[in-house]
């Protein structure tokens, strides 16, 4: 666990980073920083592992109060990613990895090998590992500078916009990796970003800070789409929060009634295949399952173009319809409830 | 031209005082001596300014003011002040060799990606680690291109250390001056400019080796 004490930093200049912080990051989770720039929110991420020093109040992880331990043995214990990875240039990838590991007394040969493990655990092949970083795409890079940070199994990441740097498709393939491997590796996770959709993409928790270092609402990302605490976070989160809230409520419990109670639904050997419209017969875009969420199964309402969600089981038979206005009916229950 | 003086094998047999070897190897004595104590003030120096900010007036200027001062005036100056011998000479060539050195060595540090650099801090490296094992890696590019102008620069002013009796090629151009045999000045001047061109390809050489195949593109 992290935990910031009612931590100030005020530079010499006299800017406020970051104003009377408090709050926990809780072991094995992921928590995501985010804000407008000028929040703190990078000054906040850096406190934790002393390259920035707080102006009062303290930081502490699982009650260790940072600032009494030596700096770099502190950072070796915590890993590091940063945008661009800033990987090192004249070193290959491999040693790059090794870094850490190396730092901490290992032989070569053991840092090595470990870090090949590692390459592949991040989804790069083997034979990047003798090249350099310069030979290597901006989201090979990134992929790189995470197996640098988990080299030496640190039970604490920070993570400074580690996914910034690359381009949207590489990006969200890079999320939903990322995701897969905190999932088995359960590490205790600071993350910042500016991005929104990130934060609640990734994020186990999120903390919104606003301008000027204030913590304006700490929560899991439902929370803060379901009951921004202000105007401001409401204006952060979006205007289609309640759309997006959606997508963490599970489809399982949805009405549904019989496919045979629908004549514009085309089904063959149980599969749902077309709808029949006036215009013709027109291909079903997509399906959902119990295990889906229900922005999946609006989004599936609204763009069929009688109005209909078709859920299939697991061996793509249809088991079940949602007309749009039922779906409707039972959003409002449920937040009524 | 008269290149006699430069076939003559007398003037190459190994064992004669004023012949080409025993010149040679007293010239790139003077050479390395300045560039070892040039090296030792001067990178220290520009890495400190380079690494901290602090100073980085005097890297700019220490480099337009070097490149204005004489040798040779400078030379004769610690002469009156010294007298003879070689400390006048290695403080002259010394005052040629540090403003590249330090001007090289303070760019090289200032243009390094300080991401990288706040990579190598954040990961638990101690100063003198992100010093030896990050800044200067990604640096020696630069910093050796300094290095092979200031190498450059002494082994052709090196030469003056003849001016006030002592060895090194100069005492080609000097004594062929002093005695009008024109055939032994040019050939003093063509080893000095083959000597800077073989010691520049042996510094690229070792600029190659040194050099990172991720620094330097070459892989």
């Amino acid at each position: 666990m992290i935990t910031f004490e009612d931590v100030v930093k005020i530079y010499p200049g006299g800017g406020t980073a970051v104003d009377h912080l408090s709050m926990e990051l809780p072991t094995g989770k992921m928590t995501v920083l985010v804000g407008p720039s000028g929040c703190g929110k990078t000054t906040s991420l850096r406190m934790i592992n002393r390259m920035v020093e707080p102006t009062s109040g303290r930081v502490l992880i699982d009650g260790q109060d940072v600032s009494g331990q030596d700096e770099a043995l502190l950072r070796r214990g915590i890993g590091y990613v940063i945008q661009h990875a800033g990987l090192f240039p004249h070193r290959t990838v491999l040693d790059n990895v090794a870094t850490v590991p190396m730092l901490l007394g290992k032989t070569r040969r053991e840092a090595r090998t470990a870090s090949l493990e590692l390459l592949e655990r991040v989804g790069l092949p083997t034979e990047f590992a003798k090249r350099y970083p310069a030979q290597l795409s901006g989201g090979q890079q990134q992929r790189v500078g995470v197996a640098r940070a988990l080299a030496a199994d640190p039970p604490v990441m920070l993570m400074d916009e580690p996914f910034s740097a690359v381009d949207p498709v590489v990006r969200a393939q890079l999320h939903t990796e990322f995701l897969r491997l905190q999932q088995d590796l359960g590490k205790t996770i600071a993350m910042v970003t500016h991005d929104i959709d990130e934060a609640i993409k990734l994020g186990d928790y999120v903390a919104i800070l606003r301008q000027g270092g204030v913590l304006a609402q700490f929560g899991t990302p439902q929370e803060l789409l379901d009951a921004p605490a202000d105007e401001f976070v409401a204006s952060f989160v979006g205007r289609d929060r309640g759309l997006r809230s959606l997508s963490f409520d599970s489809a399982a419990d949805v009405p549904v009634v019989p496919p045979a109670s629908s004549a514009d639904l085309i089904l063959e050997g149980g599969r749902p295949i077309a709808w029949r419209t006036a215009s013709g017969d027109r291909a079903i875009a997509g399906t959902f399952t119990k295990a889906d969420s229900l922005r999946i199964v609006t989004d599936l309402a609204i763009s069929s173009p009688v109005g209909i969600a078709v859920r299939v089981d697991d061996n793509g038979v249809c088991d079940g319809i949602v007309r749009h206005h039922d779906l409707v009916d039972y959003l409002m229950e449920r937040r009524a409830s | 031209m008269n290149l006699s003086y430069l076939f003559d094998p007398a003037n190459w047999d190994p064992s004669a005082a004023g012949g080409f070897p025993q010149l040679l190897l007293s010239h790139l004595w003077y050479v390395f001596l300045a560039l070892l104590i040039g090296t030792v003030i001067a990178l220290p120096i520009g890495l400190y300014i380079g690494h901290t900010g602090k100073g980085s007036f005097i890297a700019i200027n220490a480099g337009n003011a070097g490149r204005s001062l004489p040798t040779l005036g400078l030379l004769m100056l610690m002469v009156t002040l010294l007298g003879l011998g070689l400390l006048p000479v290695l403080i002259a060539l010394t005052v040629l060799v540090i403003p590249p050195i330090l001007t090289s060595a303070y760019a090289g540090m200032r243009t390094l990606d300080r991401r990288v650099v706040d990579a190598a801090k954040g990961m638990g490296m101690r100063p003198w680690q992100v010093l030896t094992r990050v800044e200067l890696p990604m640096a020696l590019p630069v910093m050796m291109g300094g290095f092979r102008s200031a190498a450059l620069q002494v082994v052709a002013t090196a030469t003056v250390a003849a001016a006030v009796g002592l060895g090194g090629l100069g005492r080609l151009l000097i004594d062929g001056l002093a005695v009008n045999d024109y055939s032994r000045v040019l050939a003093g001047a063509i080893v000095v400019a083959v000597l800077a061109v073989v010691l520049d390809l042996f510094l690229a050489l070792v600029q190659r080796w040194v050099v990172s195949p991720g620094v330097s593109g070459r892989f």
